[in-house]
């Protein structure tokens, strides 16, 4: 239930009663027995309005499944839709596997922004997802990052491996990770990190290894970094795009029958939306 | 069943066994002390005991990466001594498991101390027995059924942990990769067949295991009574 469409009503009912207040309020209203109980009983039809307007165009809510790398911008993307439409958006990050599992097992999203094309794919494929409505969304950004604001973070710091542990996304769950596997293999450092890497269910956890210590370096995405800039140290390295396949992160509309989730799926590439993804660190497609 | 997939299996069912007798040495005269004190220290050592029953894993997890890492006291002691960090290592997991599954081995083993009655401690004492003595050649025998509890209800957590060590492992093929992670990994890669073979093969374990623990303790209670 949406609070402006609430009070819409209750000033529509309010000039109508007032314009008949003249003649009766009775008649507008049968049942007013005072101005009082007339207040309460106003209250009750806006009540009534309110859900039903809940469930139209009018004012509606939508729920979307974000792959956790995106829930900082998709979480600035979306108070900027809610203020231009009205509408409600609600988002649940998770990693990319678990939304599309779930999403299979009846989760109701109505739009699911994906870390990977192929997820999204399969979802249509297996018919869970309107066919036709996936869209690349964002180019990720893949950095090298330390948490230590002492030691900058260079190239030349992994090459010569004056580190014990460096943390990256599981490659098999996460597109980060798979492009950080690729970018070792193209600078040839893939047999110099193989006992070194250790590996996060997601490149949040990947983050987090870097974050507590445990791991000296991490390759995570640039995004998380922009998200913590001000509130820790540390420094990284943004890693040539030449050196890994695109990490495109797509998405799909899950549900037809809401209008709302198509309206947010084509805010996503608004001006006001490439802002804040080039602000994050993503690229626009 | 691919290669890690067998590796993970095996190293599972390494790091319940390693936890199980760790916490055998450890957990005994834990819950020997619990059973016969009469210390104003005891509810809040058996709260501390019982924590990570109630806990979500992830806060144990959380404490564990920030006590682990090598510019923390104890991951720098660790690592000094060893070579190796706790986090991202076996030894790191079976401190893990170890503190996870502790009140599957105390409480069990408490309850059957408690349980046993003082006339034949006593007699053993008076026959002049040391209490190390006492313990091996009376308690353990008369307490048999409550240590075979206590080791296969640890085992068996042991088995099925998965939070902390998602938490601390890195996920690391032979040292860190247990079924519970590679499942997890098999279902969000969407290759149920893999899940669904690992999954079985642990659903069965635990059943065997737990139900052997209940026939002991039916055929006990019959015999007994």
């Amino acid at each position: 239930m949406r609070w402006p469409s609430i009070i819409a009503v209750w000033r529509t009912l309010e000039t109508t009663t007032s314009a008949n207040r003249t003649r009766s309020i009775h008649a507008t209203l049968p049942g007013c027995s005072s101005i009082g109980f007339c207040v309460i009983r106003r209250s009750l039809i806006v009540l009534a309005a309110a859900f039903v307007t809940a469930g139209t165009a009018l004012a509606d809510t939508i729920r979307v499944g974000v792959a956790s790398n995106f829930l900082g911008p998709a979480t600035d993307i979306a108070s900027a839709f809610e203020t231009a439409t009205g509408h409600t958006v609600l988002l649940s990050a998770g990693s990319t596997g678990k939304l599309y599992g779930q999403i299979v097992a009846g989760a109701p999203y109505d739009v699911f922004l994906a870390a990977d094309t192929a997820r999204p794919k399969a979802l249509i494929d297996k018919g869970f997802a309107v066919s036709g409505s996936q869209r690349t969304y964002a180019i990720g950004t893949l950095v090298l990052w330390s948490a230590r604001g002492d030691v900058p973070v260079t190239l030349s710091r992994l090459r010569a491996g004056s580190y014990r542990h460096l943390a990256i996304a599981q490659p098999t769950l996460a597109p980060y990770g798979r492009a950080a596997i690729e970018t070792l293999s193209a600078l040839a450092l893939t047999d110099r990190t193989a006992d070194r890497l250790v590996f996060g269910e997601s490149i949040s956890q990947a983050m987090s290894f870097v974050a507590t210590g445990n791991a000296e370096l991490g390759f995570v995405a640039k995004a998380q970094v922009v998200a913590l800039s001000g509130q820790a140290p540390g420094h990284y390295w943004q890693v040539p795009a030449e050196l890994h396949r695109p990490i495109e992160q797509a998405g799909v509309i899950v549900r037809s029958d809401k209008p709302a989730a198509a309206e947010f799926f084509e805010y996503l590439r608004s001006p006001v939306a490439h802002d804040i993804l080039t602000r994050y660190g993503y690229r626009s497609p | 069943m691919s290669g890690p997939d067998i590796s993970a299996l095996l190293l599972t069912g390494w790091l319940a066994l390693v936890t199980t007798l760790v916490l055998l040495i450890v957990g005994t005269p834990l819950a020997w002390w619990l059973a016969r004190t009469s210390s104003r220290w005891r509810p809040a050592i058996e709260a501390m005991v019982a924590l990570p029953l109630v806990l979500p894993p992830t806060v144990l997890g959380f404490y564990l990466l920030l006590l682990f890492n090598p510019t923390a006291p104890i991951g720098a002691a660790w690592l000094w001594l060893s070579g190796d960090t706790l986090t991202f290592s076996f030894a790191g997991l079976v401190v893990a498991s170890c503190m996870y599954s502790l009140p599957f081995m105390v409480q069990p083993l408490t309850s059957a101390f408690t349980a046993l009655s003082r006339g034949p401690v006593e007699a053993a004492a008076s026959l002049r027995a040391t209490p190390l003595d006492t313990f091996f050649s009376v308690v353990v025998p008369l307490s048999k059924r409550g240590f075979l509890t206590a080791a296969v209800l640890t085992f068996a957590h042991t088995l099925g942990e998965f939070g902390v060590v998602l938490m601390v492992g890195g996920n690391l093929p032979e040292r860190t990769r247990v079924v519970s992670i590679a499942i997890y990994e098999h279902v969000e890669t969407l290759a149920y067949t893999e899940a669904h073979t690992l999954s079985l093969i642990l659903l069965l374990t635990s059943f065997v295991v737990l139900t052997v623990v209940y026939a002991s303790n039916r055929s006990q209670a019959v015999r007994v009574g």
